[in-house]
């Protein structure tokens, strides 16, 4: 039994139950399915993450952002300006207490390199309802490429804990035709 | 030998009991159900927030209840009971005393002193951040403090543990090699070491930082050794819920495992696969590479899901082997239809088992793929994940073996056994529904750790789908159920503590006779006795299930936006 000594004192030399023995083949091969997936992934996949990321400091991601919003804003919406860059130019989207700023407005089927940074906690980036989430920490600047490939008004609600008024804190993205 | 007046021996087991032990595993194991009660109970009270009909709490003590429940049950609960069981998987499955029972009540001060802590600082408000604490945000310093000490305590008693091996191992208390059920702790305390250090490497500089000794942690790297403590820890509860799976299996239906050497590689596959820091935390963080992602969690964690899906066939498959032999033989299912589903420890056992593979392994795995994780990561899904995990996988099994230890250990007989008999499957279909709506929850983007999916007061607005708020309030239910089940726990344990009949003790004049039933049954394991044809078919469906819920989630993953 478990809770006793094995009665069999030399037990490791016990030959295996086929049973068992034709399960851990099993399941070791689907361990290498999984882990071959990943890489297949990278290889023929859509979505993978590029892993592009910088050090930077508040300032200095606040500064590109600025720059970027003089040159590229369309219009105004509750205070916050609308800014469509164009096709293929560095973006970027602040994370702080607790807004997203700016707006962003994308053009649909054109691709952006999409740069993220906190100023002050972590925040999360969930953009619904197309339900991709990634993280977003102070000091760090990640960028990622992404392709909006339908038209539509977009949120990105913050899904890390960041205080009282995380709940509060979400921002837009536009997807035009 | 230590003096006989020292041991009494069980009178239904013939086990050899260690008062001093004994004293120890009751304190710790009353001590863990305590906190389960305050946990759970902010448990409800936050699923009841997060249920939009309902919306209990302002958001301030919402935020304050979910880092007390996550602290409470997660921490606290899980910790202080797998102390009692190392204790009772050592100093009395081996017959020997415990090693320096002095220091091993150091230990359980410190480590309610550290609870203690912790829980006033959370309830004093200034302390919301969610037991993973990430920084830059800061708790009060005695939040990290109380975790330190509580961790501190947990060592002593894997120290106390290591220790009761060695001795029994000189005393000559058991003949051969340890029990697998000894086995399985001491994988857990092995990795409770590890975790601990990880622990300490973080939270002593946060410490520091938080009086302002030190002035910058990087988030990122805090993360990532955080979850060397956070991940490791997860792994000792799965070590001890499944050496807790055996135990019960052994006692209750007398099952012997399939081959031992299977088994104990399966645990030894824990230790060695470990993630060592644990990627899968960190699969949508800036700045870390794609091979390291793949390696570690494909090596670490495939490896050790390997061990799990072991366990999870030669559990059953014990189970059916001795079923079988006592002549329950009746087509794939006569020995499960014939097993004692009225005896709760069995049927926690059981229900752990199968709730802990389906939900909480399989939604595991996928969400710890590199690139589906970008749908889950922080979404409710991450919660329904480890609802069934700890809860439904942890939670229930040590519930179950609860109601072995009241007459093992406390020496009485459980009362209100009709409450006993369904408390598993109430607290299981409970816990199953918060898993499964979470999960749902989640799949539809809905983000963990929220006050106010309708964000009625954003500036900006945002509506989830219809089907998010229905999901809310189906966990809402469901949470009822899971309280409900979690407070029959409670009545029936301490109910049966403070006032269950006593139970007659023989004092240990005679050296205790070693547990005989071993020898009884065949040379290796029951392998050569019997087929298990029915757990291999509960195995096969298991494993289709998983093969399509990981391509469907590809299939999801593949439809939105592209990204690199
Ligand atoms: C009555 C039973 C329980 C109910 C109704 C319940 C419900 C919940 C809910 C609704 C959440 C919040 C999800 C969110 O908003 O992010 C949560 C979080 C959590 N629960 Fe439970 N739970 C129960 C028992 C347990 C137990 C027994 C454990 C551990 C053994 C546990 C561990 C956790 C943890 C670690 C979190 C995460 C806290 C965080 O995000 O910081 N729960 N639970
Ligand atoms: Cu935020
Ligand atoms: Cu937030």
């Amino acid at each position: 039994m478990a809770i006793s000594p094995p009665s069999q004192r030399i037990w490791w030399k016990e030959p295996i139950p086929k049973t068992e023995l034709v399960w851990i083949i099993i399941a070791f091969l689907w361990g290498l399915v999984m882990f071959f997936m990943m890489i297949y992934w990278h290889i023929a996949g859509e979505q993978n993450l590029s892993n592009e990321a910088y050090r930077t400091t508040p300032e200095a991601f606040t500064e590109k952002t600025q720059a970027m919003v003089a040159q590229y804003t369309v219009r105004d919406e509750v205070g916050f300006p609308v800014v469509a860059p164009p096709p293929g130019s560095d973006v970027y989207l602040i994370a702080r207490l607790w807004q997203f700023w700016p707006i962003l407005e994308f053009k649909k089927d054109q691709t952006y390199r999409l740069h993220i940074s906190s100023l002050d906690w972590q925040h999360g980036f969930s953009l619904q309802p197309v339900n991709i989430n990634l993280q977003i920490h102070p000091g760090y600047e990640m960028v990622v490429t992404l392709t909006p490939d339908k038209a539509g008004e977009y949120s990105v609600v913050c899904n890390e804990f960041c205080g009282i008024g995380h709940h509060t804190m979400i921002g837009k993205i536009y997807v035009t035709e | 030998m230590a003096n006989a007046a020292v041991f009494r021996t069980c009178p239904a087991t013939g086990l050899k009991i260690h008062r001093p032990a004994e004293a120890l595993i009751k304190a710790n194991a009353v001590t863990a159900v305590v906190f389960l009660a305050v946990g759970g109970f902010f448990g409800l009270l936050v699923a009841l927030t997060r249920w939009p009909a309902v919306h209990l709490l302002p958001a301030d003590w919402f935020y304050l209840a979910l880092t007390a429940h996550g602290l409470d049950v997660l921490l606290v609960w899980i910790i202080f009971f797998e102390i009692a069981i190392l204790y009772f998987a050592s100093a009395i499955l081996l017959n020997s005393r415990l090693a320096a029972p002095k220091l091993a009540w150091v230990g359980f001060a410190l480590m309610l002193a550290g609870a203690v802590i912790t829980n006033v600082a959370v309830l004093q408000g200034g302390s919301s951040v969610m037991f993973t604490s990430y920084v830059p945000m800061k708790a009060a310093p005695h939040f990290y403090l109380g975790v330190i000490l509580f961790a501190v305590g947990a060592l002593i008693g894997c120290g106390i543990f290591f220790g009761t091996l060695v001795i029994a191992r000189q005393e000559r208390t058991y003949k051969g090699s340890i029990p697998l059920v000894t086995f399985g702790a001491l994988t857990a305390a092995i990795i409770a070491v590890f975790t601990i250090a990880s622990g300490a490497i973080i939270l002593i500089p946060t410490l520091l930082w938080s009086i302002g000794l030190v002035s910058y942690i990087d988030p990122l790297m805090y993360k990532t050794v955080w979850w060397a403590m956070g991940h490791s820890s997860q792994q000792i509860n799965v070590s001890a819920h499944v050496a807790v799976w055996y135990a019960i299996a052994a006692i209750v239906v007398g099952a012997k495992p399939l081959s031992e050497k299977v088994s104990r590689m399966a645990f030894l596959m824990y230790i060695l696969f470990l993630q060592l820091a644990s990627a899968h935390h960190l699969l949508v963080e800036p700045g870390i590479s794609s091979e390291w992602k793949i390696f570690n969690t494909s090596y670490a964690m495939y490896l050790a899901v390997l061990g799990s899906m072991i366990h999870g066939m030669t559990v059953p498959g014990s189970i059916e082997a001795a079923q079988r032999k006592k002549g329950y033989t009746n087509g794939l299912f006569g020995w499960l239809a014939k097993a004692p589903w009225s005896n709760p420890a069995f049927a926690g056992m059981f229900m752990s088992l199968v709730l802990f593979g389906f939900l909480g392994g399989i939604s595991g795995v996928v969400l710890g793929t590199e690139q589906i994780n970008l749908i889950m990561h922080n979404t409710l899904y991450v919660p329904g994940h480890f609802h069934a995990t700890v809860v439904a996988g942890t939670t229930l099994a040590f519930m179950a073996v609860t109601y072995l230890l009241v007459p093992l250990i406390f020496q009485r007989e459980l009362v209100l056994k009709k409450v006993a008999q369904w408390q598993p499957y109430v607290f299981a279909v409970g816990v199953s529904g918060i898993s499964l709506f979470m999960m749902g929850a989640g799949t539809l983007g809905v983000a963990r750790r929220h006050w106010d999916i309708g964000f009625a007061d954003s500036l900006l607005s945002f509506d989830y789908p219809a089907t998010a708020f229905l999901m809310m309030g189906l966990n809402g239910l469901a949470a009822i159920l899971a309280a409900l089940g979690g407070l029959m726990y409670i009545v029936v344990v301490v109910g049966s503590i403070l006032f269950g009949k006593r139970i007659g003790e023989q004092p240990a004049e005679r050296p205790a006779p070693v547990p005989t039933e071993a020898a009884a049954v065949g040379a290796y394991g029951s392998a050569e006795t019997l087929s298990i044809p029915g757990t291999v078919v509960l195995v096969g469906v298991f494993f289709t299930a998983f093969v399509l819920y990981y391509f469907v989630n590809w299939k999801y993953l593949s439809e939105v936006w592209p990204l690199q």
